[in-house]
C-alpha cells in the first residue's frame, strides 16, 4: 500500500468527539481545569501571604485553622497548595512555549534545509541531549541565582532537543512528499512552504509533545526547588516538600499533601496528553485496509 | 469434489468489523484449488482476494471473523481444527509468500535461520540435516552461493533476492498448497519474469496447487491455468485462462481486460517537424547517500550524459526500472533537483544557468504531476485552494484562479463544487484529476508526469491514461512521461527513451522501439512485459474510450 | 567484525568531541555568570578570603585574552584538574572520586533494574493490550510516571522505614555496627534498597510504555505474519521474532536517558542522604561551591558519555544492519 495516510483534517466534533473516547482523558482536563481555577482565585481563597504564620506550628491536618495542618512555622499547608499552583502552572506553560519556540525553530530548519545545516544542528542538539539535563538545570539556576527568570530558562534549555529532533523528523519526512514539491513547483516561496504546507501538518505530534513537556517542566520545577533552587519570593510545591523534609517521621502531612498535589497536576496533563494524541494522530485511519 | 483437491472453499462468507464501508469482506465465495493447477485470483484492490487468502491461512486480523461457509484443505475443515493442528498445516501443509519482499523477511534474523525455523518446527530432522535442507532450499530458487547466502542478513539482499528466499522458506517442507498474495507487484519487470517462471516451474516439478493473486492480467496471461475473478468480495467469473483471457462473459471482468494497457496500432505517427519546447543536453546528476562531514556516502549516478528533446505537441515517454534514474531528470526540469553538469534548454533558454528568482517566471511553464495521489495533495487544504495557490503565488487575484479552477475541475471530469471538499473525500483515482486540474491552472506549455498512474487500479489508470491523452490534444501540451510500466507508454508515448542505470540507452519512436528494438537491454524489458503473447481480444475493446473516461468520474 | 570496530571507534572520536565541547560550555559558563569569574569560582562572595580569590586569578590568568584563559582552563581539564574546592579544602576532582562509587552502585542498579522490570511489564501489557492486567500496568506506569521521585522516596520511608521499620532509611551502612564480610555485604544492600527502587520506579515506568508501544507496533509488521505463517508456536513469534525488534528503540531511549538517571541520583542522595556526587551537588548548591558543581556537571556527562557508548555497543551487536547507519 503506497498510500501512507495522513492525517485527515479534523475539526469540530470530530476532534472533541475522538478526545472525549478517552476517559482518562477527560477526567485529566476537568482536574487541570480545578487547578487552574484555584491558582486563578488563590488570593480570594487564601487572602493572606502563603509566607505569613496563620496557625500554630506543627498542626495535623483537618485542625480547626488549618484544613491540611500547619508546618514547622505555622504556615498553612492548603494555602500554600493554592498559591503553588501558580508557580508550577506558570513555570510548566512559559518554559514550554520558551522550549517549544527553541526546539521547533531548530528543528524546521534543520529538516527544511538538510546537508550541512542539519548535520550542525543535530550535532548540537546531540550535546544538549548528552548533558544530564537536570544537572545543567541545577548548575544553570544556581550560577545565575533562583528567580522566575533564571528558573524558566533552566527548563526550557534542558528541554527542547526532544522537540528539536521530532520537528526535524516531521519536517523531513513532509518535506519530501509530494504536495511539498509540487508547491516548489506551481512557483510558492520558501517562506509559504514552510508556514502554509508544512508546519499545519506538522503540528499535532508537536501539540502532543508540547502537552507532554509542561508535565515534565512541572516535575522539573518541582526538584528544583525541592533542592532549595526555587524562587525565593514564591511559595511552590517542591518548596514545601523539600522544607519539611527533616520532619518527616513527626509532620508526614506537610509533605504528603504537596506531593500529591504535584502527582495529581502532573498524571492530570499527562492523561490530557494522551487524549490530544488519539484525538489528533489517529492511527486507526492507516489499519483495516485489505 | 475429486481426488485432487486441495482446497475446497464452500460458500465462504466473511465479515467486516462494523463501521467499514461494506458489511461483508467477502460474500458466498465458491471455488477449489486442485492438485497441479495455478489458479489466479483476480481483482482490484477492496475485492477481497486477499482475504481469502488469508482466511485459508487462518491468519486473518481479529476483527475480521468468517461467519458462514467453510475451508477444506483435503477433507479436513481447515476453520475448525483446533489452534495446533491449524499450525501445523500453516508452513506445513499450506504456505504462502507475500507482496512486500522487503519487509516479509525479520530483518535480525539470518535468512538461513529463518528457514531453519519452518524446520524445526514442523520436521523431526536434527542440526546438520536441517543445514543441508537450507542450502539445498536455497539453491532450488536459484540463489547463488547458498552456503554463504544463507548467513546474511535480509538487508543484504535484493527485493527479487528476497522473494526468492520468501519461496524457498515457503517450500520448505514440500507444502502442497502455495498461497503467494501479489508477489511480484514490488518487483521490476525483469525481476518479475523471473520469479514468475521460479514458481511456475517449481509449481509444475513438484505438482503443487498454487493459488496466485494479482490485480494484473498481464501476469494471469503468463501463469494462469484457470481464473477466478472477484469484485467487492464476490465472485463474478471462473474458468479456464484461456476462456476467461479471451472471451471473458461478465461485463466486470470485460472492463478489467479493456483498461489492460497495449500498443494502439492505429495511432498515426508524430511528426518531429514542430519547435522543440525543451532539450535536454548531457545531463549529469550523481547522489551521495548516507555519509557527514567527514564521510563521504555512497555514490549513486542517476543521471549520465543525459540528452533528449521534446517537442510541441510530443509525449515522450521514459522507461526504466527502479533505480534507472528516470525519475532525476523530470525533477531536473522542473528545477526540484539540481544537476551536477549539462544543460536543459527551454524554448532556447538553458533553466539551469539561471539564479532562483530568474528561474522563478519558468516555473508556470513547466508543470509536474506526481505518482502518489494520497501523498501530492495537501490534507489540510481544501481543493480549490491547492489548485489556486500557483496561480495566486505567481499573482493572479483569489476569486478569477478560484472561477477558473472549477472551470478547470469540469474539464477533468470532476464537478465544480470540488473545490469547496477536501483531498480525503475523494478516491485515488479523483485525486489524481485534482493533481491534473493544479498542474493546468498554471497553464503550462510542457507537462511532467512522473508514474501518475501507478498507484491506481488498473480501471481507474485507464480512465486516467484516456484523460491525459484527451487534455495534450486539446492543449496541445508537450509531456514528458515517466513510467516504469512499458505497456502504458506503447499506449500514450510518441516516442520513447529508454534508461538504464542512469543512462538512456535507446531512443526512438514508439512504435519502433517496440517494433524493432536495437539495444540488448531494450528488448529484456519488452521480454519481460508479462502476459505479452497474449493480445487483448478486440471486441471487449471500445472503440473510443475517451468520452465514456470522462463521463464517469474515476 | 572490523566493521563494527569502525564504528566503535567512530563513536569514540565523537564522545571525546562531546566530552571536550561540554568542557569548552562549562567554561563559558563561569564567565557568563554575573560578578567576578574569580570570586564565581571561589564561592559565595564575601565567604572566601581575598589572597584565594588572587590565587585563583592568577593561576587561571583572568587577566588575560579569553582565548588564553580557555587554553588554561582546557589544558586542566585534560590533566583531570577541576579545580579545588576552597569550601572543602580539597581538589575538586579528589572530592568526585570519593563520592563516584555510590552513585554508580545507585543508577546501575536502578537502570538494570529499570531496563528487566520495565521490558517484562512492557511485553505482558502489549501481549495482553485491552485486558485489565494491561490497564494495570498502563494505570500504575502513568502514576509513577507522573510522581516527583523526591516525594516517591519520602512517602517510602514513611511507609518502611518510619511506620513498618523493615528498611533502613539513611545513610549507605549501619554506622557502628561492624559488620564483616557477608554481613556488611548485606547491610549495604539493604541501605541500597529504598534509593534503588525510588530512582527505578520512575525509569521502570518509562521503559515499560516504550516497550508496550513498540511491541504493539512491530507486532503488525510483515514479517510476523511470515512468522505466522510459517507456523511457529506463538511463544517463538513473540519472543524471536516480536520482542527482538521490538527492543530497539528501548535500547536507544534507555541510553539517551542515562544522563536523566544521574540527575535523579541528585534528588534521591539527598533524600536518603547517601554520600555521593548528587549529594555533594546539593552541598555545593547549599554552599554556591561553583568549583564543585561544575566539576560534578563535567563528570556526569563524562558518565554519560561513557553509558551512550555502551548502548551503542549492544545496540551494535543486536542490530545487524548498525554497519549501514551513519
Amino acid at each position: 500500500m503506497t498510500a501512507a495516510a495522513i492525517t485527515p483534517a479534523r475539526k469540530g466534533s470530530g476532534f472533541w468527539g475522538a478526545f472525549a473516547r478517552n476517559k482518562g482523558a477527560v477526567i485529566g482536563l476537568v482536574f487541570l481545569a480545578l487547578v487552574v481555577l484555584m491558582a486563578v482565585f488563590a488570593d480570594l481563597l487564601y487572602p493572606a501571604s502563603p509566607w505569613d504564620m496563620t496557625a500554630m506550628p506543627f498542626q495535623p491536618p483537618l485542625s480547626e485553622d488549618a484544613l491540611l495542618g500547619s508546618d514547622t512555622l505555622g504556615r498553612d499547608i492548603a494555602s500554600g497548595i493554592a498559591h503553588g499552583a501558580r508557580v508550577s502552572l506558570l513555570i510548566g506553560l512559559t518554559s514550554t512555549a520558551v522550549a517549544v519556540l527553541i526546539g521547533v525553530f531548530l528543528g524546521a530548519v534543520s529538516g527544511f534545509y538538510g546537508g550541512r545545516v542539519d548535520d550542525l544542528v543535530m550535532r548540537f542538539t546531540e550535546l544538549f541531549q548528552t548533558i544530564p539535563n537536570f544537572v545543567l538545570a541545577v548548575v544553570l539556576v544556581a550560577i545565575f541565582t533562583p528567580s522566575l527568570t533564571s528558573i524558566v530558562l533552566a527548563i526550557a534549555i534542558v528541554s527542547w532537543p526532544p522537540l528539536a529532533r521530532l520537528a526535524r523528523g516531521e519536517f523531513m519526512s513532509l518535506r519530501s512528499r509530494e504536495f511539498v514539491h509540487a508547491a516548489v513547483t506551481t512557483g510558492q516561496s520558501n517562506l509559504t512552504i514552510i508556514w502554509r504546507q508544512i508546519l499545519p501538518n506538522s503540528l499535532s505530534p508537536i501539540i502532543v509533545s508540547a502537552s507532554l513537556m509542561v508535565a515534565t517542566a512541572i516535575l522539573l520545577e518541582s526538584s528544583l526547588s525541592f533542592l532549595g533552587l526555587g524562587d525565593p519570593n514564591l511559595m511552590s510545591w517542591g518548596y514545601m516538600v523539600g522544607a519539611a523534609r527533616t520532619v518527616i517521621r513527626q509532620a508526614w502531612w506537610m509533605s504528603f499533601f504537596p506531593g500529591i498535589a504535584i502527582l495529581l497536576t502532573v498524571l492530570a496533563l499527562n492523561l490530557v496528553g494522551e487524549g490530544l494524541n488519539d484525538a489528533l494522530n489517529p492511527k486507526l485511519a492507516r489499519k483495516g485496509r485489505s | 469434489m475429486t481426488e485432487t483437491t486441495l482446497l475446497d472453499v464452500r460458500n465462504l462468507t466473511i465479515d467486516l468489523p462494523r463501521g467499514a464501508d461494506r458489511p461483508h469482506a467477502v460474500e458466498d465465495l465458491t471455488f477449489t484449488l486442485e492438485r497441479g493447477e495455478i489458479l489466479c485470483v483476480v481483482g482490484e484492490s477492496g475485492s477481497g482476494k486477499s482475504m481469502t487468502a488469508h482466511a485459508v491461512m487462518g491468519l486473518l486480523p481479529k476483527a475480521v471473523k468468517v461467519s458462514s461457509g467453510g475451508i477444506r484443505h483435503q477433507g479436513t475443515d481447515v476453520l475448525s481444527l483446533p489452534e495446533r493442528d491449524q499450525r501445523a498445516l500453516r508452513g506445513g501443509r499450506i504456505a504462502m509468500i507475500f507482496q512486500e519482499p522487503m519487509t516479509a523477511l525479520n530483518p535480525l534474523m539470518r535468512v538461513g535461520d529463518q528457514i531453519d525455523e519452518v524446520l524445526r518446527y514442523h520436521t523431526a530432522l536434527d542440526r546438520a540435516a536441517r543445514r543441508a535442507r537450507v542450502v539445498e532450499l536455497l539453491a532450488s530458487v536459484g540463489l547463488p552461493e547458498p552456503d554463504h547466502l544463507r548467513r546474511s542478513y535480509p538487508f543484504r539482499l535484493s527485493g527479487g533476492q528476497r522473494q526468492r528466499v520468501m519461496i524457498a522458506m515457503a517450500l520448505a517442507v514440500e507444502p502442497d498448497v502455495l498461497i503467494a498474495d501479489e508477489p511480484t507487484t514490488a518487483l521490476d519487470v525483469t525481476t518479475q519474469k523471473q520469479i514468475l517462471e521460479l514458481i511456475r516451474d517449481i509449481q509444475a516439478k513438484r505438482h503443487m496447487g498454487v493459488m496466485f493473486i494479482t490485480h494484473d492480467f498481464g501476469v494471469v496471461a503468463e501463469i494462469a491455468h484457470r481464473v477466478a475473478v472477484m469484485q467487492k468480495g464476490r465472485l463474478v467469473e471462473i474458468g479456464a485462462a484461456e476462456e476467461v483471457l479471451n472471451r471473458p462473459k461478465h461485463p466486470y471482468t470485460r472492463q478489467l481486460i479493456a483498461a489492460v494497457p497495449h500498443l494502439i496500432e492505429h495511432r498515426e505517427d508524430f511528426t518531429r517537424d514542430r519547435q522543440p519546447v525543451l532539450t535536454a543536453q548531457k545531463v549529469c546528476k550523481t547522489f551521495h547517500i548516507g555519509g557527514g562531514f567527514f564521510t563521504p556516502g555512497r555514490k549513486v549516478v542517476a543521471g549520465d550524459d543525459l540528452s533528449l528533446t521534446i517537442h510541441q505537441g510530443e509525449t515522450v515517454g521514459l522507461v526504466g526500472e527502479s533505480g534507472s534514474g528516470k525519475s532525476t531528470l523530470g525533477r531536473s526540469i522542473v528545477g526540484l533537483i539540481k544537476p551536477d553538469s549539462g544543460k536543459i534548454l527551454f524554448e532556447g533558454v538553458d533553466l539551469l544557468s539561471l539564479s532562483r528568482p530568474a528561474f522563478r517566471p519558468y516555473r508556470r511553464h513547466v508543470q509536474m504531476v506526481f505518482q502518489d495521489p494520497y501523498a501530492s495533495l495537501n490534507p489540510r487544504h481544501t481543493v480549490g485552494d491547492i489548485i489556486t495557490q500557483g496561480p495566486v503565488a505567481f499573482g493572479e487575484d483569489r476569486h478569477r484562479a478560484l472561477d477558473k479552477a472549477k472551470e478547470l475541475l469540469t474539464l477533468v471530469g470532476l464537478d465544480a463544487s470540488a473545490a469547496e471538499r477536501f483531498p480525503h473525500e475523494f478516491s485515488g483515482g479523483q485525486r489524481q484529476r485534482i493533481s491534473i486540474a493544479r498542474a493546468l491552472a498554471l497553464e503550462p506549455k510542457l507537462l511532467i508526469a512522473d508514474e501518475p498512474v501507478s498507484a491506481l487500479d488498473v480501471s481507474v489508470q485507464a480512465q486516467v491514461l484516456d484523460l491525459l491523452e484527451d487534455l495534450r490534444h486539446r492543449l496541445n501540451l508537450s509531456m514528458l512521461f515517466i513510467t516504469h510500466d512499458l505497456r502504458i507508454a506503447a499506449q500514450i508515448c510518441d516516442t520513447i527513451a529508454v534508461m538504464q542505470k542512469g543512462r538512456i540507452v535507446e531512443i526512438g519512436p514508439a512504435k519502433e522501439v517496440f517494433g524493432n528494438p536495437q539495444h540488448g537491454y531494450t528488448r529484456t524489458l519488452l521480454d519481460a512485459i508479462p502476459g505479452k503473447g497474449w493480445t487483448v481480444p478486440e471486441d471487449v475493446v471500445p472503440v473510443t474510450r475517451r468520452s465514456a473516461a470522462l463521463r464517469n468520474s474515476a | 567484525m572490523p566493521r563494527i570496530a569502525l564504528f566503535i571507534s567512530q563513536r569514540l572520536v565523537k564522545a571525546v568531541f562531546v566530552v571536550l565541547a561540554i568542557a569548552v560550555f562549562n567554561f563559558f559558563l563561569v564567565h557568563a555568570a554575573p560578578g567576578d569569574p574569580a570570586a564565581v569560582m571561589a564561592g559565595e562572595a564575601g565567604a572566601a578570603d581575598a589572597q584565594f580569590v588572587e590565587q585563583l586569578r592568577q593561576q587561571f590568568g583572568l587577566d588575560r585574552p579569553l582565548y588564553e584563559q580557555l587554553g588554561t582552563y582546557m589544558s586542566k581539564v585534560v590533566q583531570a584538574d577541576l579545580g579545588y574546592s576552597y569550601r572543602q579544602q580539597r581538589p575538586v576532582f579528589d572530592l568526585l572520586m570519593d563520592r563516584l562509587p555510590v552513585t554508580l552502585s545507585l543508577t546501575l542498579t536502578a537502570f538494570v533494574l529499570a531496563l528487566l522490570g520495565g521490558v517484562a511489564l512492557g511485553t505482558l501489557a502489549a501481549m495482553r493490550a485491552g485486558t485489565w492486567s494491561d490497564t494495570a500496568i498502563t494505570v500504575v506506569g502513568l502514576t509513577a510516571y507522573a510522581t516527583p521521585i523526591f516525594w516517591i522516596g519520602l512517602m517510602l520511608i514513611l511507609l518502611f522505614s518510619v511506620n513498618l521499620g523493615w528498611l533502613p532509611a539513611f545513610g549507605t551502612e549501619t554506622i557502628g555496627a561492624g559488620y564483616t564480610g557477608w554481613d556488611a555485604f548485606l547491610d549495604k544492600a539493604k541501605h541500597l534498597v529504598l534509593p534503588v527502587t525510588t530512582l527505578g520506579l520512575f525509569y521502570m515506568a518509562v521503559y515499560t510504555r516504550l516497550t508496550r508501544a513498540s511491541i504493539l507496533e512491530v507486532r503488525d509488521m510483515d514479517f510476523v505474519k511470515t512468522a505466522r505463517a510459517k507456523g511457529l508456536p506463538e511463544w517463538r513469534i513473540v519472543s524471536v521474532h516480536i520482542l527482538r525488534n521490538a527492543i530497539l528503540p528501548v535500547i536507544t531511549v534507555a541510553g539517551f536517558q542515562a544522563g536523566h538517571l544521574i540527575g535523579g541520583s541528585i534528588l534521591i542522595e539527598t533524600v536518603f542522604a547517601l554520600p555521593g556526587i548528587g549529594r555533594l551537588a546539593f552541598e555545593a548548591v547549599l554552599q554556591r561551591d561553583y568549583q564543585v558543581l561544575l566539576g560534578i556537571f563535567l563528570l556526569t556527562s563524562v558518565v554519560v558519555v561513557i553509558f551512550n557508548l555502551l548502548t551503542d555497543l549492544i545496540y551494535s551487536l543486536v542490530d545487524p544492519r548498525i554497519e549501514v547507519a551513519p
